[in-house]
């Protein structure tokens, strides 16, 4: 067997059965480590590449382990038959698999080896030969642009945003299939003029044809108390219906793409 | 991408039909039991088989009829809206304590009115000593009697108490030639005999027997129409022409042949209801609907004399006529069978004889049928198999979306083997359909004795903690002191023993009562209906039919192979539990306290007992006996904390329905120590016993009557609900649970097997949704799955009908190869369907 069958990674969760990321029934692995810091972050174990320990129901639970491409693809054809039925497959989370470059190269040639479609969901974070290196093995990406404006990107993610729509521009011209997502979240760009900025951008990017507007929720606040950390959105609410279907129109008023609610 | 086809709009008058006839609690009516009584007294002098067709001559002839308002088909067996008839000939002590009950009870209850009680405490006395159910009870070993009546390691409560059911009919041969053909076809049998044959007249009677049925089943029919007719005297515009509509058909079928759609779907329901009528038997199943109706629909909707809307609503009709028929149980089988089921199954899709899809335009109006009636019955299903057009499937998940949990799935991969295996030809099997919860047979070649018996597997495990001891009785052999097992050989060696053992008291109960049934209550309606009957001259249950099998099922799976392997590492492997503290985990309950309904039952009789005792107790100190059983406080605390510790680590071992090659692969072994030693015993009938794995809900009941379990289940609470994992234990989601489910051995099962999952409605949210849920299911039955259902409904949603069941009243879920009303089962089995895993994200 190949070399890079050998390339350990490290990962969090494994989640089978996903069917609301990228097409098919799809496993979906759970990176460790994100170089962004979104104050809404859902798996905020996810942030740091170390392992951690958390509480959660009473209990202290491990995140974080070390497993080898092999091992991992055990683990994965186990639903090698619906993957086949539905043109399914794995879809990199995290985290953020670029941030796990050797692995996460080495993790996707083997699913391509086996016959997997293959997806990330990604940041577009990263240097620019890293993405050149993992996007030919990708043939689904999801890419979060989640604000136009690089000074409050940087209050809410902990990041600017230059590099990321300069990526955006690259994967959008190279990948198979691009779709930008957009975290919704009020406070930070769940506005008409905010959304409408985003769509403009996605609108811009040659062979991106759905826009997917994924509604704030707040199911991982309590791991941020698990992890000895403060939750910093405490206050705000869930975008109701009628808000999401105001901004999709919004999204819609300004591009071409087809524009949901949800992945 | 697909779309969903066949939506058709619904007419108004369907949903006035379901208001009026859920208006008001089902009620028990007096009349039956008087017309059979009366034609009994009359008939002492003639063989059983004409007496039952006498006794059906004078029910059909006498007994009230209805038409309810704005009804197209019509034919009831009751008057009040839902109502149920008695079948005293069966059973009928159990009633008699249960009258002041029977309108409260949390199971299925019943209104009876105390004119009604009055009128069957008249006719009751006539039936001491003559009924089923006493012959049955005669015919048991002791032995038998004494563990299905008191121990509960199985039951046979069914047919002891009820008629059988559980077939599919030739309702073509009723459609096409009417009962005129059917008694011209006994008269040619009539013909052949000879009178130097020593069953000359056993066939003479029995073929006379048909042909008095056939006749009074027409002379019912003409009855309605003369009703009808009287009826449109009455009546203006519209209704007055539907009203001549239905009496010019009552006056052709089902005496002569269809003549149109129209008719077929009346001739058709006729024989769901006399069937019903004829006998208490449930499971009446109209199998491959979709196919026999075909001609008659095609035809009519070809040359313009209905449109799919009319055609639509005349199957609504239909749809909502199934649950007009019901069936009082006695309040223990009721809680066994809960949500009034009366699993008339009703299958569409599959292939022919030759190999063919079946697939039509009423497959699909079947499946819409059930999205405009929206009531339990039928339990409908679809067969699925490597050529089912995916237009069929998609159009069974969107059903599947609405939450009723229909259709349920079968797979033709797996069941046609299996049926070959048990001796039923190729182009036979092809034909299949389910019968009743989840039962394959041949239609109307098969006598299968399906839903036999439960057979609780946990039951045999205990007997190996207890030796073979329940309540202080050795009911089971000596398999030694389970402390004294030197290795984990020796102790599966002893469950299968127990197994084994109670395996084949099961047996002679059953064929016990299958005797009773031959003996007492042949149906020769039934049999005219059934192939190969008239020409061997006798009925079903004196093995007329062309295959018959005994179908008792087992449950129990998921908890044993979880308990076992548990015994094996902690016992044996690691030895970090010894088979004492294990045992006495177990039997104190692993230091947890009782639910609160056993502790209520053990409150009230540790009071009785003080009381008798001489004990003046107080109130308080009830209320402290009831919260000592609660709290399991009367153990010592350092004991309790091992028995919790010992349940933990129970708990932390893999457990099956998690994609665990190894735990999964024991699963099947499991499985099989039931399923692979049935197939060796014969029944009365000249067939052989095949097992189903699948607990209908009795593994909620029966759950309660069983000790804690050695896989950390607790006491009273319930087992596994078929061939899925234990409640909760299956933490990978549903792929890894069909996985699991897939490595069981679902062909040895075939009498059937039962896998409920539960989804989150988002799972098969939009189109998509819908897809990925097919090539899900396609990809359980790739690897050789049997059947499945799914409950697509949340978790919050069932909570808030549990607390406000005012705003559910017609929120129907899944049970266990049926669905039911939720709000009308019992507290125990709403809570064993909520707590069921739910899948999806």
């Amino acid at each position: 067997m190949e070399q890079y069958y050998d390339r350990v990674g490290r990962v969090f969760d494994i989640q089978r059965y996903s069917v609301h990321d990228g097409p098919g029934i799809r496993t979906i692995v759970f990176l460790k480590g994100c170089f962004l810091r979104c104050k809404w972050c859902c798996n905020p174990e996810s942030q740091e590449f170390k392992i951690q320990q958390m509480e959660q129901g009473g209990k202290t639970k491990t995140v974080g382990y070390d497993i080898s491409v092999r091992d991992l693809m055990e683990e994965i054809a186990k639903d090698r038959m619906y993957f086949r039925r539905s043109g399914g497959g794995i879809t990199l989370s995290g985290g953020e698999c670029l941030a796990q470059p050797e692995f996460t190269e080495a993790l996707l040639r083997a699913c391509h080896d086996y016959g997997f479609t293959t997806a990330i969901e990604t940041t577009g974070f990263a240097k620019r030969e890293i993405i050149e290196r993992i996007i030919p093995h990708v043939d689904y990406v999801l890419m979060d642009i989640k604000h136009m404006d690089s000074a409050k990107h940087q209050e809410f993610t902990g990041r600017p945003n230059e590099l990321i729509l300069e990526n955006a521009k690259w994967i959008a011209e190279n990948a198979h299939s691009m779709t930008v997502r957009v975290p919704t979240i009020p406070t930070f760009n769940a506005s008409v003029a905010e959304i409408r900025e985003i769509a403009k951008f996605a609108n811009s990017l040659p062979g991106v044809k759905e826009l997917h507007l994924l509604p704030y929720h707040r199911l991982g606040s309590d791991k941020y108390t698990g992890l000895g950390r403060t939750y910093t959105l405490p206050d705000i609410l869930p975008p109701d219906k009628g808000t999401m279907e105001t901004l999709v129109e919004a999204a819609k008023s300004v591009c071409d793409l087809h524009v949901q609610i949800g992945g | 991408m697909a779309e969903i086809k066949f939506q058709i709009a619904k007419s108004d008058r369907i949903s006035r039909l379901v208001e009026h006839l859920y208006a008001k609690l089902p009620e028990i009516e007096p009349y039956r039991a008087e017309l059979v009584t009366e034609s009994y007294k009359n008939t002492e002098n003639l063989p059983i088989v004409k007496r039952r067709s006498a006794a059906l001559r004078h029910i059909l002839a006498n007994i009230p009829i209805v038409i309810r308002p704005d009804e197209l088909i019509v034919g009831a067996n009751s008057v009040s809206p839902r109502g149920c008839q008695t079948y005293p000939e069966y059973s009928f002590e159990w009633l008699r304590p249960e009258y002041e009950t029977v309108a409260t009870r949390e199971a299925d209850p019943f209104y009876i009115s105390p004119e009604t009680v009055a009128r069957l405490e008249k006719v009751h006395p006539y039936w001491y000593g003559k009924t089923v159910s006493d012959l049955a009870a005669a015919n048991m070993d002791k032995e038998c009697l004494d563990i299905f009546m008191n121990h509960g390691v199985f039951t046979v409560g069914n047919y002891f108490y009820n008629g059988i059911g559980h077939v599919c009919v030739d309702y073509e041969k009723v459609i096409t030639l009417g009962m005129e053909g059917i008694i011209g076809q006994a008269e040619q049998e009539m013909a052949k005999l000879d009178m130097g044959q020593g069953d000359y007249l056993s066939r003479k009677h029995f073929l006379e027997a048909v042909i008095e049925s056939a006749q009074a089943v027409t002379a019912y029919g003409h009855r309605y129409a003369e009703l009808a007719y009287n009826m449109a005297a009455e009546a203006e515009g519209v209704r007055k022409d539907e009203l001549l509509r239905i009496a010019e058909a009552c006056s052709q079928v089902p005496g002569k042949p269809a003549r149109s759609f129209y008719e077929a779907c009346q001739s058709f329901w006729f024989v769901q209801q006399i069937l019903q009528l004829e006998s208490s038997g449930h499971s009446i199943s109209p199998g491959t609907f979709d196919r026999y109706m075909y001609p008659w629909f095609k035809y009519d909707i070809d040359h313009g004399i209905e449109t799919l809307e009319s055609a639509q609503e005349l199957l609504d009709c239909i749809w909502v006529k199934f649950n007009d028929l019901n069936k009082c149980r006695d309040a223990a089988s009721a809680e066994g069978f809960a949500g009034y089921g009366m699993f008339q199954n009703l299958i569409v899709g599959g292939q022919d004889e030759n190999g063919y899809d079946v697939t039509n335009e009423l497959s699909f109006m079947c499946m819409e049928a059930q999205c405009h009636v929206r009531l339990p019955q039928p339990s409908l299903s679809i067969r699925v198999w490597n050529k089912s057009p995916h237009d069929l499937l998609i159009k069974a998940a969107a059903v599947t979306r609405e939450g009723m949990g229909v259709p349920a799935f079968y797979n033709d991969e797996v069941i046609i083997p299996a049926m070959m295996d048990r001796g039923i030809s190729l182009k036979e099997a092809r034909r299949y359909c389910i019968i009743g919860c989840v039962e394959p047979c041949v239609p109307h070649y098969t006598d299968g004795w399906h839903d036999a018996a439960f057979f609780n597997m946990c039951r045999p495990m205990e007997m190996v903690f207890s030796n073979g001891v329940d309540k202080g009785v050795q009911i089971g052999p000596k398999t030694g002191d389970v402390c004294k097992m030197g290795s984990f050989q020796d102790f599966y060696n002893a469950y299968k023993t127990q197994q084994e053992f109670f395996v084949k008291m099961m047996v002679q109960a059953d064929n016990a009562v299958d005797y009773a049934h031959s003996v007492r209550c042949p149906l020769p309606f039934q049999a005219s209906l059934i192939d190969d009957c008239m020409a061997r001259g006798k009925s079903n249950q004196e093995g007329g039919a062309r295959y018959n099998f005994t179908g008792p099922q087992g449950f129990g799976i998921a908890n044993n192979t979880d308990g076992l392997l548990a015994v094996k590492t902690l016992v044996f492997d690691t030895k970090q539990v010894t088979m004492e503290e294990y045992k006495e985990a177990i039997d104190n309950n692993f230091g947890e306290g009782f639910i609160p309904k056993k502790a209520e039952e053990l409150t009230v009789e540790a009071v009785r007992q003080l009381i008798e005792a001489g004990v003046n107790v107080t109130d308080t100190q009830i209320s402290e006996i009831y919260h000592s059983f609660l709290t399991a406080s009367f153990i010592p605390a350092d004991k309790k904390a091992r028995y919790q510790q010992i349940r933990e680590m129970i708990m932390a071992l893999p457990k099956y329905g998690n994609d665990l090659e190894d735990v999964d692969t024991f699963a099947r072994e499991v499985g099989e120590t039931y399923t692979d030693i049935l197939p060796q015993y014969t029944n009365c009938r000249g067939g052989i016993f095949q097992a189903g794995l699948y607990p209908v809900s009795a593994n909620v009941p029966l759950g309660y009557q069983t000790g804690a379990t050695p896989d950390g289940r607790l006491s009273n609470t319930p087992i596994a609900d078929g061939v899925g994992p234990a409640s909760g234990r299956d933490v990978l989601g549903p792929t890894a649970t069909a996985n699991s489910v897939s490595r069981l051995n679902h062909a040895a099962a075939s009498n059937g097997t039962l896998f409920n999952q539960k989804f989150h409605p988002s799972a098969l949210s939009g189109m998509q949704g819908l897809e990925k849920f097919v090539a899900y299911l396609r990809t359980f039955f790739d690897q050789k799955g049997m059947h499945v259902q799914y409950n697509v409904v949340s978790k919050d949603t069932l909570l808030d009908a549990q607390a406000h069941p005012e705003n559910y009243k017609t929120l129907v879920v899944r049970v266990a190869g049926y669905s039911a009303l939720f709000t009308t089962l019992s507290r125990s089995l709403q809570d064993d369907i909520i707590n069921r895993t739910e899948q999806g994200w």
